[in-house]
């Protein structure tokens, strides 16, 4: 955190000046280790098996938080009786459908009913997709006493049961003193009066497991009691400023603003079908159409009626899986024609560096906006295999559209930061030559399509022709009105046009527009209340006037949980939210997260429906039940309980599964993505894991450029341990060429007892750190870190592995040519044996489009 | 005026190196050149004519205390400036004038009036300033006498996100680091310790108006133990100048005298 996120990380020296500990987790000594507590140095991809044993820790000395756990989690409730674990089936749970390749979620789900997820794949279905799902769990299906084998308490001391601190030892490498220190210190901190957090970066997700990763943080904190309470919960540290801000009102292809679902084309045919299929009948979500609607009425406004299903026809509806690996390897089978890339830079900062650029290559045309130019927008002239003689320019039909973009100091906007707030920033200059905003881009583009189209009546064509595409245009860039904007994403009356002050104002009836329902009232009274700058020490330490944050200017989700079941606070000290009896409603130092007047004691009539099914205890509102989830019924494809699997490529076997890999991770099985062996390679012997360093910024497009952020760190190097180095004959200083069968990198060495080797099962295991930042353009260049990276992901969000794989390193330079070896498969050592890294039933997991290995998921067939 | 100074905190440091960026942007200052050293993260490896600001990595195999590693070892940071001496020989060798003591009892040099001699660099015994190859002229932290003019604090403590790099009244700042290095003592840092704070524990610079607190010797950090302006040794030097001028005519009175009688 000190390495990526300097700035935020003022506030743990803050807290650590008034007497936290911290507790630093990470394969290097960093930065943040140089000022923690405690650093556990830990074997790459091995998280679940750490985190794993603290639950077991818990669990097993009696350390939970009993009365939070017992009323505000799921941990009473009874699981389905056809449920087994991956103890009972050596890493697989129940449901594996070997024909398909994919688990039938239906015997995972709770007792007697079927819960739709707050989160995650709400699409998932057992059986044929059907409306009103949700989870009022009867008294029955409910066990307080948490002693029923088949309660979810009792599923999860069972799973966990084997993760102990000898098995972190031979796991992890972690010494069992270092983890037990960890785990007390943890429980130590935890209960009425104390709190813990946990923070991690996007490493944490790079890995086929990286959803389940932080699901094992969530049942940490919530067997402690740490979430929804000030000082706990888990916070995710983003890569850039607005993070954020780009899955609230997203870029991602399966999201709609505000987390509603992309309508799916299978399924969600029409209005009615995509409300039924996507909305809860228990919980907040039992909103849903007021969102949508109103949503329409935003994008589409007059043409949006009642008789037209809100123009609901003209959203685009997904076919498949079209995230960006997915699309990149379609790219390289020329099934993709144009391809915009906005302040990214895929051909360094995605994996597989060169079958990224094989995407490129595939395209018609490419449209890329940055600074300056980047790798991905010279692609064709100046690549690795350009410049070796595999490609020529001559050769490659993309053309390259390259647009200089403005810096957020040369426009106006919000950034949404980490914790969700949203902070406005004004222009401070005017932006040169042609540099321009992405809001006037994507604007103006708007604005040509709709001239283009102007003179159309096909119907294919009014999505484009009814689009309300009205701002305000200011000086002689004629650039859009930004708080027009955010007018729109917060929403108005209709025909008024009066600002919404809250999301409880939005309306399925066509009277108000919303362009994003979790931000409504973000310019509550017409007031732009991101632009609030009132210091700190002008108000009190919530300091709710600073910027806004969504839902509702609330700082701490699910704050209900800070308050005890009778509604007062856990203890003095970690006062924050409370039921005031006299005053018949919910106060404290936040906005309330829960219903404003629901009494502590409320328990739902038979037959309740909607937010009406909500008791007074029953914290987590946004769930169908109300309840935090130790254990996952839905929403995930990969198991309702985190569990260790080894990285694609590893260098162990996996110590507590026959199964060595998560079933359900996703492979793209081409010439152009080949993987190593599951263990034990003997070509590729160390562990490697990529990040980034404080001198520079991701791939190197806003810091390469910079002489004085270059002369910090100027060149591209790699991380090694004294004993790896004496090892491999690689001096401090020198260079070091780092291969995987995808690619090979050379380096400058920096050797440094920062990296220690692991004793793992009395073997030593050597592990390389490998920043990513270099590449070929730039004032400071090197090779890149992703040219040695596979696709390979988590299932649940198709993100990729880039913390835990394995690579050979060997000294001195790499030769300019192509290597002749990498062209061919490596002859394996007489006497080795490839072992498999799926159980049986798991290896006949059929192969789609584009070599996507992901079972038969009915949404990720292409049409 | 009061004196205005740094208390930088070691202790809090993050190496992020926010004040060498921060100090060379406000200054406008040249990159020093692209050179891997190879020494931990350190690249700019010491203050230069064009480095006002320049932060050390010590990676020791040495634990802090209270730390818990999984083997023997930590990494210090350290954010290292021109220390703006109370005696200061840079100053005092400057035979233009162009070094003066500002209203904030800074050191800065005036670039107008230095013609580049460089008796200032090797009259600093911290080795912090020197001369630039482009203009000749010698350069150093200012202690932001621009900013400060203006009533802002140095760019290096504004960009400092941890306040290790602490700005203030230079009072202030020593009543500030006694509790600091008081607290640290009593969370069992004992290896913690103030450096050239006052005047009595460096007499040789009669205590600096940039000050640090350290983990460990000053050498680790590439810092002089026992600093001293050569002015300070004038008594001594003269002295035994004079002693040995003495002691040569003796010698040649004695020489001429035997000459004499042969």
């Amino acid at each position: 955190m000190a390495e990526c996120h300097p700035v935020g990380f003022q506030w743990v020296m803050e807290a650590k000046r008034r007497g936290a500990t911290i507790i630093h987790v990470d394969p290097r000594f960093t930065r943040t280790s140089a000022v923690a507590d405690l650093h556990v140095p830990i074997r790459a991809g091995t998280d679940i098996a750490f985190l794993g044993a603290i639950v077991n820790y818990i669990i097993s000395n009696d350390r939970w938080f009993r009365e939070y756990v017992v009323n505000y989690t799921n941990a009473p409730a009874i699981i389905n009786e056809k449920f087994q674990d991956t103890e009972d089936l050596d890493g697989l749970f129940s449901g594996w459908d070997a024909e398909k390749g994919q688990y039938d979620t239906s015997s995972w789900g709770y007792e007697g009913v079927e819960v739709s997820p707050a989160a995650g794949h709400r699409e998932m279905f057992s059986g044929e997709p059907r409306s009103e799902r949700g989870a009022m769990l009867s008294a029955e299906k409910l066990d307080p006493t948490l002693s029923d084998p088949r309660c979810v308490f009792q599923i999860v001391k069972r799973h966990y049961s084997r993760y102990t601190p000898e098995m972190v030892e031979e796991t992890c490498g972690v010494p069992r003193e270092l983890f037990l220190k960890v785990a007390e210190a943890l429980c130590e901190n935890s209960g009425r009066d104390r709190t813990s957090a946990f923070c991690y970066a996007v490493g944490w997700t790079q890995h086929t497991v990286g959803v389940q990763y932080i699901r094992t943080a969530a049942i940490i904190q919530l067997l402690l009691g740490n979430i929804g309470r000030p000082g706990g919960g888990i916070m995710a540290l983003r890569g850039h400023s607005s993070i954020q801000g780009s899955t609230d009102i997203p870029t991602l292809y399966n999201m709609l603003p505000g987390y509603l679902p992309m309508p799916k084309a299978t399924y969600d045919t029409d209005l009615n079908k995509y409300v039924e299929y996507n909305k809860s009948a228990t919980g907040w979500w039992s909103e849903f159409p007021k969102y949508i609607v109103s949503l329409l009425k935003a994008w589409y406004g007059e043409a949006a009626r009642p008789d037209n299903d809100w123009c609901y026809g003209y959203l685009p509806h997904i076919t498949g899986d079209h995230s960006h690996m997915v699309t990149v390897a379609a790219m390289a089978d020329r099934m993709v024609k144009g391809y915009f890339v906005m302040g990214e830079n895929p051909a360094v900062g995605s994996m597989n560096a060169a079958l990224q650029r094989k995407g490129l290559r595939g395209l018609d045309w490419l449209v890329v906006r940055d600074f300056a130019p980047t790798e991905t927008a010279e692609f064709w002239r100046s690549a690795p295999e350009v410049v070796r003689g595999e490609v020529t320019p001559e050769q490659i039909g993309t053309e390259v559209f390259f647009f200089p973009c403005s810096a957020h100091t040369e426009k106006d906007g919000s950034f949404t930061n980490t914790q969700r707030l949203l902070q406005w920033h004004h222009k401070a200059i005017e932006p040169p030559g042609d540099c321009r905003s992405e809001l006037h881009f994507v604007y103006h583009l708007g604005k040509r399509l709709k001239e283009l189209y102007r003179h159309s009546d096909a119907a294919k064509d009014r999505p484009i022709l009814d689009l309300a595409w009205n701002y305000r245009e200011i000086g002689e860039m004629q650039e859009p009105d930004a708080e027009e904007v955010l007018a729109e994403i917060n929403g108005y009356t209709l025909p008024e046009r009066n600002p919404l002050s809250a999301y409880t104002e939005v309306k399925d009836d066509g009277s108000t527009a919303c362009g994003c329902w979790i931000y409504c009232g973000c310019r509550k009274d017409g007031v732009n209340q991101t632009a609030r700058r009132k210091p700190g020490s002008e108000q009190d330490w919530v300091a709710l006037q600073w910027g806004w944050a969504w839902p509702a200017n609330r700082r701490l989700l699910y704050n209900r949980a800070s308050a005890d079941p009778d509604g007062n606070p856990w203890s003095e000290r970690k006062k924050y939210v409370w039921w005031d009896a006299a005053q018949k409603k919910w106060t404290g130092f936040d906005t309330p997260d829960f219903i404003a007047t629901r009494p502590p004691d409320y328990r739902p009539p038979e037959g309740a429906e909607g937010i009406a099914t909500l008791s007074g205890i029953d914290p987590f509102i946004m769930q169908a039940e109300g309840k935090g989830w130790l254990y996952d019924p839905s929403g995930l494809l990969d198991g309702p309980l985190p569990t260790h699997y080894e990285p694609q490529e590893s260098v162990l076997k996996n110590p507590l599964y026959g199964q060595q890999c998560n079933p359900a991770r996703l492979e793209w099985i081409r010439r152009d993505n080949p993987y190593h062996k599951a263990w034990g390679d003997p070509h590729y012997p160390f562990v490697a894991t990529t990040y980034r360093l404080t001198e520079h910024h991701t791939a190197g497009g806003m810091s390469r450029w910079l002489p004085w952020l270059n002369e910090l760190q100027p060149e591209m190097f790699i991380e090694v341990s004294p004993e790896l180095a004496e090892l491999r004959g690689l001096e401090n200083g020198g260079w070091a060429t780092v291969s995987t069968i995808r690619g090979e990198i050379e380096a400058r060495v920096l050797v440094t007892e920062r990296l220690r080797p692991l004793n793992i099962q009395d073997e030593v295991l050597h592990q390389v750190g490998i920043p990513y930042h270099w590449s070929w353009i730039g004032r400071s260049t090197g090779d890149a870190a992703n040219e040695l990276t596979a696709f390979v992901a988590d299932p649940n969000v198709s993100i990729e592995e880039s913390k835990a794989f394995s690579v050979n390193v060997v000294a001195g330079r790499r030769p300019p040519g192509p290597r002749a070896a990498a062209a061919a498969p490596l002859t394996e050592p007489s006497g080795f044996e490839d072992p498999p890294r799926d159980l049986e039933a798991v290896q006949g997991k059929p192969i789609g489009h584009h070599g996507l290995r992901t079972g038969k998921k009915e949404l990720t067939e292409e049409g | 005026m009061t004196a205005t100074g740094f208390f930088t905190d070691t202790t809090v440091c993050i190496g992020c190196k926010a004040c060498e960026v921060a100090c060379k942007q406000w200054n406008q200052l040249p990159a020093d050149g692209d050179f891997f050293s190879g020494r931990s993260y350190d690249n700019t490896i010491h203050l230069e004519a064009t480095t006002w600001r320049h932060v050390a990595f010590v990676e020791r195999s040495v634990p802090l205390s209270g730390r818990t590693t999984a083997h023997p070892f930590s990494w210090l940071f350290m954010s290292d400036v021109c220390k703006h001496c109370r005696r200061a020989g840079c100053l005092e060798a400057c035979p233009t004038g162009a070094i003066i003591r500002t209203e904030f009892e800074s050191v800065y040099v005036q670039p107008d009036v230095c013609n580049g001699c460089g008796y200032c660099v090797v009259a600093c015994p911290f080795g912090v300033i020197n001369r630039r190859q482009d203009d000749g002229r010698a350069w150093k932290c200012t202690l932001c006498y621009d900013r400060q003019r203006d009533g802002m604090e140095p760019a290096c403590a504004k960009a400092c996100p941890t306040d290790s790099i602490l700005f203030g009244p230079v009072e202030e700042l020593k009543r500030h680091a006694e509790l600091r290095l008081a607290e640290l003592h009593r969370k069992g840092v004992t290896e913690a310790y103030l450096y050239g704070m006052k005047e009595e524990d460096q007499p040789g610079t009669e205590g600096l108006h940039a000050f640090f607190l350290l983990l460990d010797r000053p050498e680790v950090y590439n810092l002089p133990p026992d600093p001293a302006v050569p002015t300070k040794s004038c008594a001594v030097s003269w002295g035994c100048m004079a002693l040995a001028a003495a002691g040569m005519v003796a010698a040649g009175m004695v020489a001429v005298r035997r000459g004499g009688e042969k």
